[in-house]
């Protein structure tokens, strides 16, 4: 994933993206996504960009993005490694593959490595709950991830 | 001639390496100058032989699996593209038992057509069921969907006709079909697996919807952990758009619906209806009170249907087959099929559609074939983290709305989460009260405060804190959140804590902690 630093044309690029998707019913979430995918995640700079275009308070649009577990108020590494926590993966050993995980890049579940390569979150459900333990690297979709696989993820992620 | 080989695209292959089996079997057709065609189905639903590789023969298609990219140059050698035997050949893939014994009427094309060909769509079926509510009156289309006995497949049993009339009857120059593609529970995958295997019939599904109430518009709210499942209904949406199934004038009817596919950004509780409806107006996916129901007063305050995606996609072939047709299947109350999601520690896991009335341990045992582990299984977690915990004991309960619900137990979206004897049920339940509390919308108190103070609970428990007293006290909140919530996320988590207690007593006595001597 490349993240984006946001310059002086947050501004203008959020309006661009609002302009574009103002007309929908309900723009709000749809706007956040396309700001995310935009710069990685949600800068602060974009949200009075977001209410005045929508005719929201800078409260509200605060009150959203806070709301969803999607939103980042910051980057995050240059790889995102997003582990299943939830009940079909916690029976075939995603508790122990977790804790193999951190113990592997040295970070807890929200925390990013220092050399800014990965960032570990955790997930609920990735709905491959036929295949557990479950893991999604950048996007990628991983089943049955026993150690070795686990290890493999970790050093492509590292890379 | 070409021969047409086919390996799921379904996010569960892709996670067991598909993709990677695909690209081995064109560079091996290239370099042997094999003429194959690889269409990229949806799966089957034998989720422990993906990626599962078919062949076209003329005595029909012939599968493989587990197909690991090594494997690919011994299979074309043993004769894969002439249906030959190799250990992984599982012979015609209609006659493997776990397939060969469901019934499959929403799942029918899942996994046995190019999910985004729309020619291969009606070449099995599609449309008909579109066609023939056309031909209809509006009320009597809602009549056909009463009569078949559907109930919402999203978890609450809701009957969908009644819910269609609601909305039909209400005045409203606007109205919306919002599909609840919302699929967070764990142990359940069959919305997941119907976008990405057969984006069609819930589209046609909606349209029927739409036709049937009067609604012109419709939503697709599902969720960003699912982006496959978004890109396959985003194509779907513009292939059907451009093939007149949707739009101003759905198949020449001069009847107006279209459509818009809408995710999600992480937060359990939008699976809630009403929830969901608040996000997709740009809200903080907080849960509304009801009355007014969604029905009268919905997303922007309109008249809507909310169904859920499997609901919506069993629609079409009732309208296709008739009322009569699929409310002969089932029992009791619980008509029709139900696609059953076997999955956790299971040897055969994946997606079982069948009509309702198989006990818990057929589906356990027989089906799902025990435990992946090999170790006995202990409990299994019927209906995601809301759905209670059952024993061995309670494997007689035949699988029905109403059955369940007398075991203090529910259905919800038929997820079957298989544990073996190593689970923890004091660990289980409180990690059934954090994932409320983390997910907790915050409107109501017994959900917002109680989960944290149900966590806190079990720890005391688990630490030999006053069992006793602090046993009660959980089984004091669980009662306040069961009847305090606003909705099923505070009011159902009280399932599983519940159900752990109730059958799993010894997991919630442990030994009194010895203070350490330092």
């Amino acid at each position: 994933m490349n993240v984006h630093v946001p310059g002086s044309d947050v501004g203008a690029r959020t309006l661009a993206i609002v302009s574009e998707l103002k007309g929908l019913e309900g723009p709000l979430l749809p706007i956040l996504h396309e700001i995310q995918a935009e710069f990685g995640f949600v800068p602060q700079e974009s949200l009075p960009v977001i209410a005045r275009a929508l005719n929201l308070s800078r409260a509200e649009v605060h009150g959203v993005v806070t709301f969803y577990h999607d939103y980042r108020d910051h980057p995050t590494g240059r790889h995102v490694l997003k582990l299943c926590r939830a009940e079909a993966c916690q029976s075939m050993g995603g508790d122990e593959l977790a804790e193999r995980v951190k113990a592997l890049l040295g970070i807890d579940f929200h925390q990013t490595t220092l050399d800014g390569a990965v960032t570990l979150e955790p997930i609920y459900c990735l709905g491959l709950c036929s295949c557990a333990p479950a893991a999604m690297l950048d996007g990628e979709v991983h089943g049955r991830v026993d150690a070795d696989l686990a290890k493999e993820l970790v050093a492509e992620a590292r890379r | 001639m070409t021969v047409r080989l086919y390996v799921p695209r379904d996010a569960a292959a892709l996670a067991l390496g598909a993709d990677r089996v695909a690209k081995a079997f064109s560079r091996e057709a290239e370099t042997r100058g094999l003429d194959i065609t690889i269409v990229r189905n949806g799966s089957r639903g034998m989720h422990w032989l993906e990626p599962l590789v078919e062949v076209e023969t003329a005595e029909g298609r012939i599968a493989y699996g587990p197909v690991r990219p090594a494997d690919v140059p011994a299979l074309l050698d043993a004769g894969l593209l002439d249906g030959k035997a190799h250990p992984l050949c599982l012979g015609g893939t209609e006659e493997i038992p776990f397939l060969k014994n469901q019934t499959r009427l929403t799942f029918a094309r899942c996994g046995v057509i190019d999910p985004l060909s729309l020619e291969d769509y009606k070449a099995h079926g599609g449309l008909r069921g579109l066609e023939k509510a056309i031909a209809m009156a509006p009320a009597d289309i809602v009549k056909e969907v009463t009569d078949s006995g559907l109930r919402g497949r999203g978890g609450a049993g809701f009957p969908t006709g009644i819910k269609w009339k609601t909305v039909l009857d209400a005045p409203g120059d606007q109205k919306y079909i919002v599909c609840n593609a919302d699929e967070g529970d764990s142990g359940t995958f069959a919305d997941r697996m119907i976008m990405e295997g057969d984006p069609f019939v819930l589209i046609e599904g909606m349209a029927i919807a739409g036709l049937s109430t009067g609604a012109t518009k419709g939503y697709v709210y599902t969720r960003s952990e699912y982006p496959h499942a978004i890109a396959v209904m985003n194509d779907a949406v513009a292939i059907a758009r451009a093939a007149g199934m949707l739009g101003p004038s759905v198949l020449g009817s001069g009847r107006a619906f279209d459509m818009e596919i809408r995710v999600g950004a992480g937060a359990y509780v939008c699976g809630e209806e009403t929830a969901l409806l608040n996000s997709l107006e740009g809200k903080r996916g907080i849960v509304r009170a009801k009355p007014p129901l969604p029905a009268l007063q919905g997303f922007m305050g309109r008249p809507t249907v909310v169904n859920n995606v499997i609901s919506l996609a069993s629609v079409p072939v009732v309208m296709d087959k008739g009322a009569a047709y699929y409310r002969d299947f089932g029992m009791g109350r619980s008509r029709g099929t139900i696609p059953i999601q076997i999955a956790g520690n299971v040897k055969h896991g994946g997606l079982y559609e069948t009509a309702f009335g198989l006990t818990l341990g057929e589906i356990v045992d027989t089906i799902g074939g025990g435990t992946a582990s090999g170790r006995p299984v202990r409990a299994v977690q019927v209906g995601g983290p809301l759905g209670a915990y059952f024993p061995r004991a309670l494997f007689d309960t035949p699988f029905d709305y109403e059955a369940f619900a007398a075991k203090d137990g529910l259905i919800g979206h038929a997820g079957i989460t298989v544990f073996d004897d190593t689970v923890d049920m004091l660990k289980q339940a409180r990690f059934a009260m954090e994932f409320c509390a983390v997910e907790s919308c915050g409107k109501c108190t017994p959900c917002r405060i109680g989960s944290t103070r149900g966590v806190e609970t079990a720890d005391k428990i688990a630490q030999g804190i006053e069992p006793e007293k602090n046993r009660e006290l959980l089984a004091d909140l669980c009662n306040t959140m069961k009847f305090g919530s606003l909705c099923a996320l505070g009011g159902f988590t009280p399932y599983p804590v519940m159900s752990a207690m109730t059958h799993f007593p010894e997991d919630f006595s442990p030994a009194p902690m010895v203070e350490a001597a330092e």
